[in-house]
């Protein structure tokens, strides 16, 4: 049973103590426990506990259970670090096996010997060292700054790093207008993918006047190719509840929700837990820290339905309607969940504000570019050889992000294209690689920065099918509340069909171009309004493999 | 043909434990209700009209939105394959045709032994390991034709 919170002082006492125990002098042995269960994470995390107890060395070894460690290529991973605090002699090891566990214990756990085989490998040499692994040195963790180091369970790994201080100090020691000129200052923008400013959304709320108002973490990732949230959520979900917790006191709401989609049992399993372990701290509840300010949260679950990420068709949902989207304004800021002002923002926008508040806006905004500060966090999947989760700051190109982090591609094969924001983005080809990346720059070669998702293309890979497969995929997903994304999506689906079939004609990219812009143009929320960018992008820069379809047909 | 008369204590269960707030649970209540029968038969769909004061329109009209809900029994274990975009660069189509060659069944048909629910899924967020699967709460990754078969073979007539 964790003690209650009354004060600021119960909560740095807590801090001090964590982190005592979370440095101690014991070897940490560190195991990602959330995507790599897929490849048997948890088989050796059970082996290495078996061990630790049978060997009798508890008090020298200490295995934990970590969220995502990024590098998802190696899976299973997991990190060694001699006894203390984390530092630069971290072993990084990958393709971890149950019978290799005693060898790990014997040789690196206890002696810090270097198993070679399962050290990372680029050119042919080992890479033993995570601060080495050009994979983790080039990049900039603030959002994932806990993810893959603390137990994502453990409240007192979460507090021993300094968290819910940022909201300690926002609720007691600063006026809610500072928080929002901070936020404002330090230039953050929604992450979910439109690039709201955050900092006038909540000023917005804040001014909307309300004896009830809203707070709603927009969780429901629903962008095929995209898994930062999904990382987030699972690797450090107290960030998040410490960002809604700002935003709410912030804006004055008492009420929170968290809409999470149901495709992810573990971030769901992970979030519940973190909240009865607030709500344990009173960290949620009333009075919380000896304040007048409360706050309590509620999940609920999506039931499949992509277009629920658009916020008004989330708000629906959680009202228990059919999640369809209504014409803006009025903003939910103004009128949202139940009518009432309601602040709406994504896992990623979340979990940045404590960093903002902690290390202040001046900080934040060295990182990145004009248009876009911080960092961004991008899912990196598809042909390339370290798929994993990469978070670099804004302004980095797309050559650094797929062949300095991401290894390049592998194979013989040749890169071809970066498909960027899911169904709602585009295809970036070869000929924009140097590109740095921000919302803007993204935008003006057909792309959008989107949620993160990022899926490497080789030359293996038919663009007219990759065209073809996302409007399947919002054809699909469209709710049918309006005529132009309902009708649009699959009119277009339909030539793409009759392209990649061998039944095309010429007029059919006229066609399609024309489709594009009316849907474009015409359609009530996102979802519409975004769809025909995949198609667009691809004729843009691929127009030769279309051509290339067209001769084959009649 | 009658229906078949099922318990519906649980629904009534399921919908006390909402208390007063009932319009924002009702996606929820119908969640438990398929977790707790498996599906969403008609007469628990009355029940939680009934009890909710919902009209069994707006329930049928949730129900058919949202991919989640089905209203016919599924089978003992759900087959989920992702289709989702770095799934689909690698290869999953050959996968999922191997699957449904195997099962001998389709997107969204269940086997007739009610042993497998075949489903495709957008997207389950674990594009590392595409191709993937997830059988019940289970992922399997890096999947090719071979491996997918004895996956499935594992679930095969066990009591699993």
């Amino acid at each position: 049973m964790l003690k209650r919170l009354t004060s600021y002082d119960d909560l740095v006492s807590m801090r001090k103590s964590g982190e005592k125990k979370f440095n101690q002098d014991k070897v940490k042995v560190s195991i990602c426990m959330t995507g790599c269960r897929a490849l048997g994470a948890e088989e050796v995390y059970d082996e290495f506990r078996k061990q630790v107890k049978k060997q009798k060395l508890t008090d020298k070894v200490e295995v934990i259970e970590t969220g995502c460690q990024g590098l998802c290529a190696r899976a299973p991973v997991m990190t060694i670090n001699p006894p203390g605090a984390f530092s630069h002699r971290r072993i990084f090891y990958g393709r971890v096996t149950t019978d290799i566990v005693p060898d790990i214990i014997s040789s690196t756990a206890l002696k810090g010997e270097v198993i070679n085989k399962l050290c990372y490998a680029e050119a042919g040499k080992k890479i033993p060292y995570l601060k080495d692994i050009p994979f983790y040195s080039k990049q900039k963790k603030i959002v994932l700054r806990n993810c893959g180091i603390i137990d994502p369970k453990n409240v007192e790994h979460y507090i021993a790093r300094k968290g819910y201080e940022a909201f300690a100090m926002a609720l007691l020691n600063v006026d809610p207008n500072y928080v929002i000129n901070e936020i404002t200052r330090s230039g953050l923008r929604g992450r979910g993918g439109a690039g709201f400013p955050t900092g006038l959304k909540w000023e917005f709320c804040r001014k909307a006047k309300s004896d009830t108002k809203y707070v709603i973490c927009n969780a429901d990732e629903g962008d095929p190719g995209a898994f930062m949230d999904r990382a987030v959520l699972e690797g450090d979900p107290h960030a998040v509840i410490e960002g809604m917790l700002i935003a709410a006191h912030t804006i004055g709401s008492e009420k929170g929700f968290i809409y999470v989609r149901a495709e992810y049992p573990i971030a769901v399993a992970h979030l519940k837990n973190a909240i009865a372990q607030a709500r344990e701290l009173n960290l949620l509840g009333n009075n919380i820290l000896g304040t007048e300010f409360n706050f309590d949260l509620e999940i609920k679950m999506g039931a499949g339905a992509f277009v629920c990420g658009e916020e008004t068709a989330l708000i629906a949902s959680i009202e228990g309607k059919r999640g369809m989207p209504r014409p803006r304004p009025p903003f939910p800021a103004n009128s949202g969940l139940w009518n009432k002002p309601t602040n709406i923002n994504n896992v990623e926008t979340l979990a940045n504000i404590p960093v903002v508040l902690s290390n202040g806006s001046e900080w934040y905004k060295q990182l990145g570019t004009k248009n876009g500060t911080g960092t961004k966090i991008f899912a990196l999947a598809g042909k390339v050889k370290n798929t994993g989760l990469v978070e670099v700051p804004m302004g980095t190109t797309l050559r650094e992000i797929i062949f300095d982090i991401g290894g390049g591609i592998p194979g013989r094969r040749e890169f071809k294209a970066a498909q960027m924001g899911g169904p709602s983005g585009g295809c970036v080809p070869a000929e924009h690689l140097d590109l740095p990346i921000d919302y803007e720059t993204v935008k003006e070669v057909g792309a959008i920065m989107g949620s993160g998702g990022l899926i490497v293309m080789d030359s293996d890979t038919s663009m007219v099918d990759i065209s073809k497969y996302f409007m399947d995929f919002v054809q699909d997903e469209s709710c049918g509340k309006c005529v132009p994304c309902r009708v649009g999506t699959k009119k277009m689906l339909d030539i793409l069909t009759r392209i990649t079939e061998g039944n095309g004609c010429r007029s059919d990219i006229e066609d399609l171009k024309e489709m594009a812009y009316v849907t474009k143009t015409a359609s009530l929320c996102g979802l519409g309004q975004t769809a025909p960018n995949p198609v667009l992008s691809t004729i843009r820069y691929f127009m030769n493999e279309y051509e290339d379809l067209l001769k084959t047909g009649s | 043909m009658a229906e078949k008369t099922i318990d519906l204590r649980p629904v009534k269960k399921i919908v006390a434990g909402y208390g007063n707030d009932k319009d924002s649970n009702l996606i929820a209540a119908l969640q438990q209700t398929q977790d707790e029968y498996g599906y969403l038969p008609k007469q628990a769909l009355k029940e939680v009209s009934r009890l909710m004061d919902v009209p069994l329109t707006r329930i049928f009209g949730i129900v058919t939105f949202y991919s989640q809900f089905t209203l016919i029994p599924r089978g003992r274990h759900a087959i989920k394959i992702c289709t989702g975009t770095a799934c689909h660069v690698k290869g999953v189509n050959d996968v999922k045709q191997k699957v449904k060659d195997q099962l001998n069944v389709v997107e969204g048909e269940t086997t007739a032994d009610y042993q497998f629910t075949l489903e495709t899924v957008a997207c389950i967020g674990t594009c590392f390991l595409a191709p993937v699967m997830m059988v019940d709460d289970r992922y399997f990754g890096k999947l090719t034709t071979d491996t997918v078969t004895d996956i499935v073979d594992r679930y095969t007539g066990d009591n699993a």
